[in-house]
């Protein structure tokens, strides 16, 4: 398959080694894959924040660049969640609103994508470690990924993998408003940590960067020894 | 930011360092969802539940003409007094009339979120007339002055000793950590109120459009106490509440507690129709209902944000949602709060004095996976941020977002954009003081994320990767 | 005083405009609920289970003299001194052959004597097997403050009465009383409770503390 890559900005800039490892396991797998350089945002900060109007400029900007794409893949729940679902408010009414619900349904979360579209589990990763997973909320309640990322775990090698109390409780990012309710968002991110130490898990795994990034904040902050990793790093490593 | 806004800001600060209150909510929250969880598989097919309810609520909405109308002929036949209220102080007016002129001298109430909208104890007490709150938990509150915390739970965020405590003061009871033994100090006191009551004021889960009756769900059995033994019975019911048919209640009767308390049926479920018939051996004499709009019909009027009326007020929401739990209910300011409260107060209150209720949520949509009759409460969320972005969006805000839009357009001046962050990013100790620093929150309890210069375009070109 | 209903009504249908109204949703909820209790045994297995969960007490007899017996037995164990019934039935029936004071609340009575009755006994309009309900009217059971005021509540109700579902006790409702419904009808789900104190369930906050189902 030909598989085109949706680099949300946090991986860009901030977590590239996600999106590498993401490419490295669909390459395994014998796919093509190919990245538009053209790409930049999917607009979520601006739709969440009530612009819309500047959302669908983003929007649009997105359309025209994966347009020729066969199949999407992202390694972000929300952002994948905002080209399937916030897509299709922003264009409601609009000439472009067809486009918008196609390139939806060919757009996946990665796990989603391995899982129920390639309908691989078994990787061949090896990730020695206690791990514990923690859902993204997009990727939960917008998409519907509760399953796949465990199932990809649990054929890890050596990799232990533990629930921890609440792995469906907001993490507290919700973009914008880990900036706008800095409070609630940090004491958010401290019950999270909270549930995921009591694991004694080594490792917090998601599949979304924005989750990963606000737990990693409070975890440097406080000194806790565990390290947050995406999915797709599990995944790729040997 | 207006005056409600910076106080939230200040409350909700306040109270996400506030341990205590968290653990006991979150030991609340624990409690609830085991058997929420349990509550939902006792359906044979719970999301079909949901969508019946739903459909049974919109049906309600969209033909609330006609139903009240209906609902309004029975209860008139049956001998009750109707008054629709227009907004909270002519409710208040009414009741406030009413007692006056029957020479009421105290008044039993049941919990009633309608009654807190309309602000009415205090009218009430004007007047020379004494007010007392019969659920424990809001008896608890009124004795301490305060507002409800949450929806079904007054008191969630008090600890058996700060119950004992009060009592001690209020009542002159012996201070005790045993929570029956608290419980039973409340029943005997308000045991003599009720017998004394001159009108008992409730409230009403459901209005049956078919026979002119209310439905009051309750555990403690304080409301049927408040609705049977005074002489006059006042129930402030929403417009909203309306049900066509009373067979309906088989249905909400069920799924209502399900996802309140966790309970399968709570522990009475009250319809009443009327002032004592002519061949019963008690009841109140006289039987008002007053139907409150108070912006209902206003909301009503808009289409994408109408379902919002659908609530039964069950309490789900609030028990789900992650920044109730952190922040409490009384941070909110409002009657009502949690994620239906962040919904609907700026639609029936103003959107530029509560729309940021609706911003102080990361929309993690457990709200919207819980409610019990399908509220898009995250879509509803989303679309009063469009509404007030659009007339109250700081200029500030405006002006990033549009410089956002502009560059997210073009994608070399992205790039450089995320070099300039990136090469930057060591000067932010510098200008992080800066005042109006959207990231300056931020610091105070995070590190920040580190912007890396090798971007993946740069690493995926390194590793020749195909690029389009 | 002015009612406010028509400006109320007109102030809907501004809101509501001029759309074609929304045709009545198809009911169809009855078999997505939890289970219902077939028939029979099931179904006073069903009811039994659900009532002993919440802390309620039932007990099932041949006929209505075993259940006064039973009644006799309570009576003594719990050291009942007043009790409280109504009518002309099968409570008041009970009652008398307790030999205790009885108050009977047809024709009206004191709310504080009420109070003050051990135990309140009424009859009922059905019993629910999904939900472990006793359905009670103010017509039918002796009044609104009969079966709320005193600490314990004793229902007697025949095997007749035990119906499967929430649906079918509506039903029961229409046919009995037609659209003359009495103005207060309860149902009745487990002894009183509360848990607004540190979530601790807690029995008998205003209701009775006890209840109390005998089915012949």
């Amino acid at each position: 398959m030909k598989i085109t890559l949706f680099i949300p900005c946090f991986v860009e800039r901030v977590a590239p080694k996600t999106g590498i490892a993401m490419a490295e396991v669909l390459e395994r797998l014998g796919h093509e894959v190919e990245y538009p350089e053209k790409q930049t945002c999917c607009g979520q900060p601006a739709f969440n924040s009530g612009y819309w109007k500047e959302a669908r400029s983003t929007a649009e900007h997105f359309l025209d660049v994966f347009n020729p794409a066969e199949i999407i893949v992202a390694p972000s729940g929300s952002c994948t969640a905002m080209v399937k679902s916030g897509f299709g408010e922003l264009f409601k009414g609009t000439d472009r609103e067809t486009e918008a619900a196609e390139l939806g349904g060919r757009t996946h979360e990665f796990s989603d994508f391995l899982v129920n579209i390639l309908k691989t589990v078994d990787l061949g990763a090896r990730f020695p470690g206690r791990v514990t997973f923690h859902d993204g909320c997009h990727s939960l309640r917008e998409i519907g990924v509760k399953t796949p990322p465990r199932d990809l775990l649990s054929w890890v090698k050596e990799l232990e993998l533990v629930e921890m109390e609440g792995a469906d409780r907001c993490c507290g990012f919700g973009g914008t408003f880990s900036v706008k309710h800095p409070d609630i968002s940090t004491a958010m991110g401290k019950a999270k940590c909270a549930n995921i130490a009591a694991t004694k898990a080594d490792f917090v795994v998601s599949n979304d960067p924005s989750c990963l990034i606000q737990v990693r904040s409070v975890i440097e902050r406080n000194g806790l020894a565990i390290k947050a990793l995406h999915l797709a790093e599990v995944l790729a490593s040997r | 930011m207006t005056r409600n806004a910076v106080e939230f800001r200040k409350s909700s600060e306040k109270s996400s360092l506030d341990g205590k209150q968290q653990g006991l909510l979150a030991k609340a929250v624990g409690i609830y969802l085991g058997k929420r969880d349990s509550g939902r598989k006792r359906f044979r097919d719970w999301e079909g539940a949901r969508r019946q309810a739903e459909a049974i609520k919109t049906e309600a909405l969209e033909n609330l003409d006609m139903y009240l109308s209906r609902f309004i002929e029975k209860v008139k036949e049956r001998g009750g007094t109707v008054f629709c209220a227009e907004d909270e102080s002519s409710a208040r007016d009414y009741i406030a009339n009413l007692a006056v002129e029957r020479g009421v001298k105290s008044v039993v109430k049941s919990k009633s979120m309608t009654t807190e909208e309309i602000h009415l104890n205090g009218a009430l007490e004007n007047k020379g007339i004494k007010v007392l709150e019969t659920d424990l938990g809001e008896f608890i509150v009124q004795l301490l002055g305060q507002t409800p915390y949450h929806i079904v739970f007054p008191a969630v965020h008090l600890s058996k000793g700060e119950v004992s405590d009060l009592f001690h003061e209020k009542l002159g009871s012996e201070k005790t950590d045993d929570i029956e033994g608290l419980t039973m100090i409340a029943r005997e006191h308000l045991r003599k109120e009720y017998c004394k009551a001159d009108m008992g004021i409730s409230g009403a889960n459901f209005a049956v459009a078919e026979t002119g009756m209310i439905s009051i769900t309750e555990n403690e059995g304080n409301a049927r106490l408040t609705m049977g033994l005074p002489k006059i019975h006042v129930a402030v019911v929403g417009i909203e509440k309306i049900l066509p048919r009373m067979a309906d209640l088989a249905l909400f009767l069920q799924v209502l507690p399900t996802m309140g308390t966790g309970h399968w049926m709570s522990c009475y479920n009250t319809l009443v129709g009327g002032p004592r018939a002519k061949d019963e051996i008690d009841g109140p004499e006289e039987f008002h209902v007053v139907l409150l709009d108070n912006g209902r019909s206003k909301l009503l009027a808009d289409k994408e944000s109408r379902e919002a009326l659908r609530c039964i007020r069950c309490g789900g929401c609030l028990n789900v949602c992650p920044v109730y739990q952190t922040v409490g209910g009384h941070s909110y300011g409002t009657v009502y709060p949690g994620p239906i409260g962040a919904v609907l107060t700026p639609l029936l209150r103003g959107l530029k004095q509560w729309g940021h209720l609706s911003y102080a949520s990361s929309l993690c949509e457990a709200c919207t996976e819980i409610c019990p009759v399908r509220i898009g409460l995250h879509k509803r969320l989303l679309s009063n941020r469009r509404n007030y972005a659009d007339k109250y969006g700081p200029l500030a805000e405006k002006l990033g977002f549009k410089v956002f839009a502009f560059v997210s357009r073009r994608p070399l001046l992205w790039r450089m954009a995320g070099a300039l962050a990136s090469a930057g990013q060591f000067l932010y100790p510098l200008v992080g003081w800066f005042p109006g620093n959207p990231v300056k929150g931020w610091t105070k309890g995070r590190t920040l994320p580190h912007i890396t210069w090798k971007s993946f375009r740069n690493m995926w070109a390194d590793r020749g990767g195909k690029s389009i | 005083m002015k009612d406010g209903v028509e400006s109320l009504l007109s102030r809907i249908k501004t809101a509501l405009g001029n759309d074609p109204r929304r045709e009545p949703a198809e009911r169809n909820y009855r078999d997505l609920m939890p289970p219902a209790g077939g028939s029979g045994e099931d179904r006073i297995e069903l009811f039994a289970k659900n009532v002993t969960a919440l802390s309620g007490a039932f007990m099932s007899f041949g006929s209505l003299d075993e259940a006064v017996e039973r009644l006799k037995k309570m009576a003594i164990d719990m050291k009942w001194k007043k009790v409280a019934c109504h009518g002309q039935g099968n409570a008041f029936k009970a009652a008398q052959s307790l030999g205790l004071e009885v108050l009977n609340t047809d024709g009206g009575y004191a709310k504080l004597d009420l109070e003050n009755c051990d135990a309140g006994i009424t009859e009922c309009d059905a019993l629910v097997a999904q939900t472990g309900s006793v359905l009670v009217t103010a017509r039918n059971a002796g009044g609104r403050g009969l079966s709320v005021l005193p600490p314990h509540h004793v229902v007697l109700a025949e095997s007749s009465q035990l119906v499967s579902d929430l649906s079918e006790a509506f039903e029961v409702l229409e046919n009995k009383y037609g659209s003359n419904y009495s103005s207060s009808m309860s149902f009745i789900t487990g002894p009183s409770r509360t848990a607004d104190i540190e979530q601790q369930l807690v029995l008998g906050a205003h209701g009775p503390k006890k209840l109390t189902i005998l089915m012949f």
